[in-house]
């Protein structure tokens, strides 16, 4: 396990912010942390990165203690917050080789860094211009470009695609993919279930401080069951002949039947024709997969810590 | 995998601290606007003071030799002003977890900034003294005189600069480091800057005898014109070095609770 936090207790005042998070991330994986906005993700990420204490618990990273060994901790992390990090006032190049000087690189080897990774996130065009001109997805970009400029082990990545149009979501996925394939470990915060889904392979879900579900993704979606028709009836005695038909119980909705489904198509003809023979008439049919939103409103409603707090 | 050296001492903090002063400096030197302004508002001051008001001021000499040391600190508290301003950027912006999270010390930031600031200064100040000679002043300074009055006037300008910076840390926001920062730029009117001390009322007077810049002032005067320095010079000496260690001590011990928050 390259982090390992167990036990996170973290307040601010009377806010508890964490309240006992453990957390387990393999090296070489993609680890989510997902959760609405307020549940904590930002504080564990600062907590993970140095840059706040835990009033209880510990983490280690590449097994070095956050608090007790911070510098070490730093040197093969990097990090990438909410806000876009960079110095307006200097060229793109500028921002890239003063972080390779501050990574204790030698100037030479700064300079090289800093055309490498200029080419790799196509800003060659930019490097001498000021970062005020870039647009927001130059900035991202460059923005990710700095957290790499010292080989990281560890990527931590706050939310980072909030806030950015949906081809730039595109990039910044592929930009994570082709670092996960370079056996670099990533560590997100993401309010987005498909952002999740599609790059983690492990995910925690984290509400009001704790956590309220762990696993892969496919893990997370069994637990809220397989794939369903829903049947929708005009009337309610219909749907109450439905239900003693198929033996399944009834849903919150008065008028539609969740019937649990393999999704073949065989099984759609079996459970029409058998209401056609019962002589229920069926107004709409429509299959359901669970997605992780399913995951995510059953738990954070469920444990009733839906948090509203920023 | 990994390339950093983690354990470089000495060698790397002062390089951090070489990177850090690079950034600042030219961070200042793009920011036109702030720049300019704290040297045209000392010039403009000055030349309000010589021009508009001197006539009227009786100091029993030329208002100029009068007025030009207490231009300079003022020149020197606008400068350090913008250090705040510039720290508070650094704090509000996600540009201080990325500096913290890399491996390097703490104070290289606060480090950069004070440097940048004190260069800036010595800019300015001496485009006032160039300016003030143009309008008429004529310091009697011998060379030992002129280092004396350089060196207690960087004392000052590093005193206000990490003053300045710890300002920036406290600041919720550039707009209430630049308000905090005001009393930098207020302090030099009551003082003997401007007019004799004896012309204020009495509670003034007690107020502006007895605040740090009037002894620089003083000795500043003094240095350059001849005017009596008396114990002044002592007094001035203390003020700046007790003023730098508070300030760097404040400043220094804000960042880094502010690292842990």
């Amino acid at each position: 396990m390259i982090v390992e936090a167990t036990g996170l207790h973290k307040a601010f005042g009377p806010a508890k912010v964490l309240d006992g998070v453990d957390l387990h991330v393999a090296e070489g994986t993609v680890f989510a942390l997902l959760g609405p906005n307020g549940a904590g993700k930002t504080t564990t990420v600062r907590i993970l990165t140095t840059l706040s204490r835990p009033d209880r618990g510990s983490v280690r990273v590449a097994g070095y203690d956050v608090v007790r060994e911070a510098t070490k901790v730093r040197g093969v992390i990097s990090l990438t917050g909410q806000s876009v990090a960079l110095d307006d006032q200097q060229t793109g190049w500028e921002n890239l080789v003063m972080i390779g000087r501050l990574m204790h690189l030698g100037r030479p080897a700064a300079r090289r860094r800093a055309t490498d990774l200029l080419e790799r996130f196509d800003l060659v065009d930019a490097m001498k211009r000021r970062v005020k001109t870039y647009s927001g997805g130059m900035r991202r970009r460059l923005d990710l470009a700095m957290s790499l400029v010292s080989q990281p082990r560890v990527i931590f990545l706050d939310e980072p695609t909030t806030g950015l149009d949906p081809s730039s979501r595109t990039t910044m996925w592929d930009a994570i993919k082709e670092l996960v394939s370079s056996g670099t470990t990533i560590v997100l915060t993401t309010q987005y279930l498909e952002e999740a889904d599609r790059l983690a392979d492990r995910i925690v879900l984290i509400s009001g401080g704790r956590v309220a579900a762990a696993g892969t993704a496919d893990a997370l979606k069994s637990q809220v069951g397989g794939e369903r028709l829903d049947l929708r009836f005009a009337v309610e005695a219909d749907l109450a002949r439905a239900a003693a038909l198929f033996d399944v119980p009834r849903g919150t909705d008065p008028l539609v039947l969740g019937v649990p489904s393999d999704g073949s198509a065989e099984h759609l003809y079996r459970v029409l024709d058998e209401l056609r023979i019962a002589g229920v008439p069926v107004v709409r049919v429509s299959s359901h997969r669970p997605t992780l939103d399913d995951v995510f409103l059953s738990l954070t409603t469920t444990t009733g810590r839906t948090s509203v707090q920023v | 995998m990994s390339t950093i050296a983690v354990h470089g001492g000495v060698r790397n903090a002062v390089s951090d601290s070489m990177t850090m002063i690079g950034r600042s400096i030219r961070l200042s030197r793009r920011n036109a606007d702030t720049l300019v302004m704290s040297i045209v508002l000392p010039l403009l001051m000055m030349s309000l003071f010589v021009y508009v008001f001197g006539g009227a001021i009786d100091t029993g000499t030329r208002y100029i030799n009068y007025v030009v040391p207490g231009t300079i600190l003022l020149c020197v508290g606008y400068g350090a002003a913008s250090t705040a301003m510039s720290v508070a950027d650094d704090m509000t912006s996600g540009m201080i977890d990325r500096l913290r999270s890399l491996p390097i010390r703490s104070s290289a930031v606060l480090t950069g900034h004070v440097v940048a600031s004190v260069a800036r200064n010595l800019l300015s100040t001496t485009v006032v003294i160039g300016a003030a000679v143009a309008m008429g002043f004529r310091p009697d300074a011998t060379v030992t005189d002129w280092v004396l009055v350089v060196g207690l006037l960087l004392l000052y300008v590093l005193a206000l600069s990490w003053l300045a910076a710890g300002l920036g840390v406290i600041a919720k926001s550039v707009e209430s480091a630049s308000t905090l920062s005001f009393l930098m730029l207020f302090l030099p009117y009551l003082s003997s800057a401007f007019v004799p001390t004896n012309t204020m009322p009495s509670f003034l007077q007690a107020v502006s005898e007895n605040q740090p810049i009037t002894p620089v002032i003083e000795t500043v005067r003094g240095l350059l014109t001849g005017t009596p320095i008396g114990g002044t010079g002592q007094i001035a000496l203390a003020w700046c070095v007790g003023l730098l260690t508070c300030s760097f001590a404040f400043a220094t011990w804000l960042f880094r609770r502010r690292a842990h928050g």
